[in-house]
């Protein structure tokens, strides 16, 4: 980094703005010009009311119960879903893991069920389940299932045999293995994979709000639209966007605290 | 000789035992429990797949379906590796984009559906739109994190030996940075097909999603689970087709990879 700059010193300094400003800049930048545009007229002014005034429905919203019983609603579904998918594929995903043969027989099935996309499972889910919760936790938790299983599975695979043979020389019993060499290197896949996972329980649990109808802010947004109330569909479109934001956030901190130990994580955070 | 009759025996493991749970699935589904109604014989959902897919429908659901996928996927393929390897090569570009593709790729994408037809309305431009935007996040960073990740040896050495910008482009940072694009590209490519499904869902008079979606409120059993097969037949093939693709095209660099390990 520091080569390329002293290469070309004079035509990067002119343009340089402080790094730390950059992203500020441009965050700004787009807010005011969702904020001009549709005052001025270039962009259709009932399709994109001035964002100013999306922020300030949003504001107002904040004050409201309707608002975080949406969120609630929205949170116990990506939370139960989530759930429900950990406490399934992580052991699942490690005693498939620990055996070669029973890896092998189920490699067929899991290769085939997991490409399948879980939104073809609505309707089935809307017979069973009915329109309430259960639909939209059986949804989330069928989709985050596959991404924890196979990155369990990925972890429990890349166990470094000598260390397994060297724990196993040791006289460690099969279950001392498994709490002392297996776990500890899988468990960052297993993080990695919870990460994925959350994202993707969010994602399916807006997507059950929104076709089936369950409460949450998947159905207010929809709801909001068919009421011609922009403001109102925006504030709730960015509410999910930081929602998303701040539950990958959460993960990544997470990780970082839980897994200071591993390299991936130290060098990390050297490098940041 | 043990390992010889285990690597026989998983062989043999790998192909019965999926044979053998769809022969438990057909026979109970045959058997008539009390829930039979939702999940009727197997027997019956193939033949109404038959009938359904083979190929009545395929004209009026299928393509429709598949071209919207396509249009989508194909449009972020091209907007996203072109604004991947602009904001790869700067990083003041990067550092100033960052928290605005990190917010938009963070919306769950269907909360972006009433927008889309708020805006574009109901039509085929709707459902390109939306499977466009949602599959340009993974594409998008993959190529960014690729171009970024190119060898800095590599990239100053094409640049002392003068080799001209477009073909350093074309021939160094679009190369070296494939196989993480591709990884992008499978990502969105199972993206695409879940936005296809649920914006059918949405709004729309056609298409699988709308199919299966409307099996279900008909109370059409059969049809619906012919839907969801359909469904669950073309994200297999879609990944295994992809997959060939990628091994061919990145044939080069499993070599190169291989030569430099050994």
């Amino acid at each position: 980094m520091v080569s390329v700059a002293r290469s070309v010193p004079i035509r990067a300094r002119s343009l340089r703005v402080p790094d730390w400003l950059l992203p500020w800049a441009s965050v700004a930048a787009v807010l005011v010009l969702f904020d001009v545009l549709p005052r001025i007229g270039v962009l259709p002014r009932d399709h994109f009311p001035p964002i100013s005034e999306t922020l300030s429905t949003l504001a107002e919203q904040l004050g409201e119960a309707s608002f975080w019983e949406a969120v609630g609603n929205t949170l116990q579904g990506w939370a139960l879903g989530l759930g429900i998918a950990a406490a399934l594929a992580i052991p699942i995903g490690i005693v498939i893991g620990s055996s070669r043969l029973l890896y092998r027989a189920m490699r067929g099935v899991i290769e085939f069920l997991r490409p399948i996309p879980s939104v073809a499972l609505i309707p089935l889910a809307i017979l069973i389940y009915g329109t309430g919760l259960q639909s939209k936790v059986f949804l989330a938790a069928f989709a985050s299932f596959w991404q924890l299983l196979v990155a369990t599975l990925y972890g429990v695979q890349d166990v470094d045999p000598v260390a397994t043979d060297t724990a196993r020389s040791f006289g460690f019993s099969r279950v001392q293995r498994l709490f002392r060499v297996t776990l500890p290197s899988a468990i960052p896949y297993i993080a990695t994979g919870l990460r994925i996972a959350s994202a993707v329980s969010l994602i399916l649990t807006v997507t059950a709000e929104l076709v089936i109808g369950s409460a949450g802010l998947g159905r207010s947004i929809n709801i909001a639209r068919s009421g011609g109330n922009e403001e109102l569909m925006y504030a709730l479109i960015i509410t999910t966007g930081v929602l998303g934001v701040l539950l990958n956030g959460i993960f990544v901190l997470a990780e970082r605290r839980v897994l200071r130990w591993h390299p991936s994580q130290r060098s990390g955070e050297a490098g940041a | 000789m043990t390992t010889r009759r285990q690597r026989l025996l998983a062989a043999g493991l790998e192909v019965t035992v999926p044979v053998l749970l769809l022969v438990i699935w057909g026979l109970y589904s045959s058997s008539g429990s009390e829930n039979s109604y939702y999940f009727p014989p197997l027997t019956d959902i193939l033949s109404t797949f038959a009938d359904t897919w083979l190929f009545e429908r395929v004209g009026s659901d299928m393509v429709p379906s598949l071209v919207r996928m396509g249009l989508g996927f194909g449009i972020a393929v091209v907007v996203a590796i072109s604004a991947g390897l602009l904001l790869g090569l700067s990083a003041q570009a990067r550092r100033a984009a960052a928290p605005i593709v990190e917010f938009l790729r963070a919306i769950p994408p269907p909360a972006l559906l009433p927008f889309a037809i708020l805006v574009i309305g109901v039509g085929n431009s709707m459902k390109v739109f939306i499977i466009a935007f949602v599959c340009i996040w993974p594409i998008l960073l993959n190529t960014i994190d690729g171009v970024t990740g190119v060898d800095p040896t590599l990239r100053e050495t094409t640049r002392v030996y003068g080799v001209t910008p477009r073909d350093r482009l074309w021939r160094v940072m679009l190369p070296a940075a494939s196989p993480q694009i591709f990884a992008g590209m499978r990502t969105s490519l199972s993206l695409a097909l879940i936005l296809m499904v649920i914006s059918e869902m949405v709004a729309s008079t056609n298409g699988i999603g709308y199919f299966v979606l409307q099996s279900q409120r008909t109370f059409a059993i059969p049809e619906m689970w012919s839907g969801i097969l359909l469904l669950g037949i073309l994200g297999y093939t879609l990944n295994g087709v992809f997959v060939l693709i990628e091994r061919r095209v990145l044939r080069w660099h499993r070599g190169a990879r291989a030569s430099a390990l050994g």
